[in-house]
């Protein structure tokens, strides 16, 4: 039998005794409630009538041209919020109102997941409390507003590196203490079973849409999938439905500073290891303490990835590679120039992925990028990196 | 065969204090003096914390003890060489309490291993609830000494059950909804639940997390606890006396002092 907190050997439930009947609740009412048609309708109205999908698949003309094969979008870019991290949070938040919960509370690293899940919550008439790194605080101003606006409550931390590790740490502590009335909105594939598997499930809408579409313009699916990998719900979500498929998988992680420098890279750097509830791929010293990641992306600076991610990767399915903050940087420009896009900083990886996979392709192969967010939240922060040069 | 942890609990004819500090807080130098300190002064079980960089766990107290000692160096080999000059010269029981992943880095049957060669009595692994727990509770038959499981007022009575199958050494009872730190009062859950954890299991039940005075360790033992867990309340004292090595003892001391004294 498998066990189905796991991913081969990843994943697993490594929290303190005090959440596991909060797990074994949560377990219970995504295995019940999801599946009923009651849900689900009401799932589709918020997404289809209230999100706005389906997004676009687009076909993308001078990019097509530039990189040599036949490029297309998928644009949650265009999803309410910005990102497709509103995918997840409303599917969390309406679960979570149908279990008789009041409260969420999340983490959030450049500040999306903490926008959706304050969106979700104004939606739904729930209370929400964001914890959020002073150091991710500064670097993404704008996002902290906008969670002000929408009501909810974004809460400082201070320990450690201040940043998305540290922001879960706090709301794991919080929900050990709040269990009874709250739920921890996890923003991407990462924590303990079920977490990564009901995140998954609600990103999965991103590839099933992708799948159809791209048989509707083209007859045939894509020859590669391109996504950036921080937790990494937006790649499990676009390649779910195409894991079965020849189509070829690729995740772009955070190269940071380059070879030898600070970077996020967990799977292509890291060593397996428990950390927040799973078993997974860390960036940790040889005595199992975790180390601080970098990237120029916020979304991006996190020294764990998701349980799937590191069964995907050693079982070969996936190939994950690493983008640096220059070459991110370079995506983040050239997207905007070429095609008028403006993508965020975690996507700009996937872009630059993309370059360098389309170099393999033919002129008639189908590739998509995961566009899974836009830049605005981030031209403060490259207005200053560019300076004179902009 | 019985273990010097349940040797100690069933030898004393009285409840127990298990006195926690974080080892290599704020050196190693100091660590070992303050564990001598704290057994003089009347602590029962040593409880000695591995430090994790990342501990879900630990309230604030906890949490900047750990970063100290990290700060100072300390890594297993540290907590290894603490236990073993600890017990050339003494027979209290110590408890190593700690965090997965630094188990799992180790290794887990070396871990188990170098821990009770230094002369280590039980481990506890803050984040691994039942569903993780066997190949760390296979580790510790395997190495002679008591594998330390949690329950708490959130367990179900069909997983106590399950975990105090699976325990040895005393079922940790943790105390508050919440993380480790003082808290005011005692949460009064938590009597109604310390005898629902005696009626299923013949294990000493220890609770922890929020007790930190003489006046809440009574409370307790008048719950029928066999023990207290104190962790916050004395590793603040180092705290307090961070540069003075003398006034730091003599601060964990007076506090371990306190606290014994409600048990005798």
């Amino acid at each position: 039998m498998t066990d189905p907190s796991r991913f081969g050997v990843y994943g697993g439930q490594f929290v303190p005794e005090t959440l596991m009947a909060a797990l074994e609740e949560l377990e219970h009412a995504f295995r019940t409630i999801v599946p009923k048609e009651e849900f689900q309708e009401e799932m589709r109205y918020y997404l289809h009538e209230y999100a706005g999908r389906k997004t676009p698949l687009t076909f993308c003309r001078n990019v097509s041209r530039d990189f040599g094969c036949r490029v297309y979008l998928k644009r949650e870019d265009l999803l309410h919020s910005g990102a497709h991290k509103l995918n997840n949070a409303l599917g969390q938040a309406l679960l979570a109102r149908f279990m008789g919960k009041r409260r969420l509370i999340a983490e959030t690293g450049a500040g999306q997941h903490g926008v959706a899940t304050a969106i979700a919550g104004a939606v739904l008439g729930m209370q929400v409390v964001v914890y959020m790194g002073d150091e991710d605080i500064e670097r993404q101003a704008l996002n902290v507003v906008r969670m002000k606006m929408l009501g909810a409550q974004v809460t400082p931390v201070s320990s450690g590196s201040r940043t998305l590790k540290d922001a879960i740490n706090e709301a794991l502590r919080d929900w050990v203490a709040n269990v009874e009335t709250t739920h921890y909105l996890i923003g991407s594939v990462v924590g303990p079973h079920p977490f990564p598997t009901m995140v998954r499930d609600f990103q999965t809408v991103i590839g099933t849409e992708t799948r159809e579409q791209v048989l509707e313009k083209e007859g045939r699916l894509p020859d590669a999938i391109v996504a950036c990998v921080g937790g990494g719900s937006n790649a499990i979500g676009i390649f779910t439905p195409f894991l079965d498929e020849k189509t070829r998988l690729y995740g772009a992680e955070a190269g940071g500073e380059g070879p030898g420098g600070r970077h996020g890279a967990t799977l292509c750097r890291g060593r397996p290891g428990v950390l927040h509830g799973a078993y997974s791929y860390l960036i940790q010293d040889a005595f199992g303490q975790i180390l601080e990641s970098h990237s120029i992306s916020a979304g991006l600076d996190y020294p764990g990835v998701g349980p799937e991610h590191s069964f995907l990767r050693d079982c070969g399915r996936v190939s994950y590679y690493q983008v640096t903050d220059r070459e991110a940087l370079d995506a983040f420009f050239y997207l905007s120039r070429s095609e008028g896009i403006i993508p965020a900083l975690e996507s700009a990886h996937a872009v630059s992925l993309a370059e360098r996979v389309a170099s393999g392709l033919a002129k008639d192969d189908i590739l998509v990028i995961n566009l899974s967010g836009r830049g605005d939240k981030d031209v403060a922060q490259v207005a200053a990196l560019a300076g004179d040069t902009l | 065969m019985t273990s010097r942890i349940g040797e100690a609990f069933s030898g004393a004819g009285r409840p127990l204090l298990v006195a926690c500090l974080v080892a290599g807080d704020p050196s190693e130098e100091v660590s070992l003096e303050l564990m001598r300190e704290a057994e003089s002064c009347g602590a029962d079980i040593i409880e000695l914390v591995m430090p994790h960089s990342d501990p879900v766990a630990d309230g604030p107290v906890m949490q900047k003890a750990m970063q100290r000692a990290l700060h100072a160096g300390t890594t297993p080999g540290t907590l290894f060489t603490l236990v073993r000059e600890f017990r050339a010269r003494s027979g209290t029981p110590v408890l190593v309490l700690t965090y997965a992943n630094i188990v799992v880095q180790r290794g887990i049957e070396s871990f188990y291993r170098d821990a009770a060669a230094a002369g280590a009595d039980g481990i506890a692994v803050a984040d691994a609830p039942l569903e993780e727990a066997d190949p760390f509770c296979r580790a510790a038959r395997e190495s002679g000494i008591d594998q330390i499981l949690f329950v708490s007022q959130t367990t179900s009575r069909e997983r106590l059950e399950k975990i105090a199958a699976k325990a040895s050494g005393f079922l940790y009872l943790v105390a508050v909804l919440g993380v480790t730190g003082d808290r005011e009062k005692i949460d009064p859950r938590v009597i109604g639940i310390l005898q629902a954890v005696k009626a299923v299991s013949t294990l000493p039940v220890v609770p922890g997390f929020g007790i930190g005075t003489a006046g809440q360790v009574r409370e307790m033992v008048r719950a029928g606890a066999d023990g207290v867990i104190a962790g916050s309340a004395i590793v603040r004292e180092v705290e307090r006396a961070l540069n003075d090595p003398r006034g730091t003892r003599e601060a964990v001391g007076a506090k371990v002092r306190e606290l014994a004294s409600a048990l005798r």
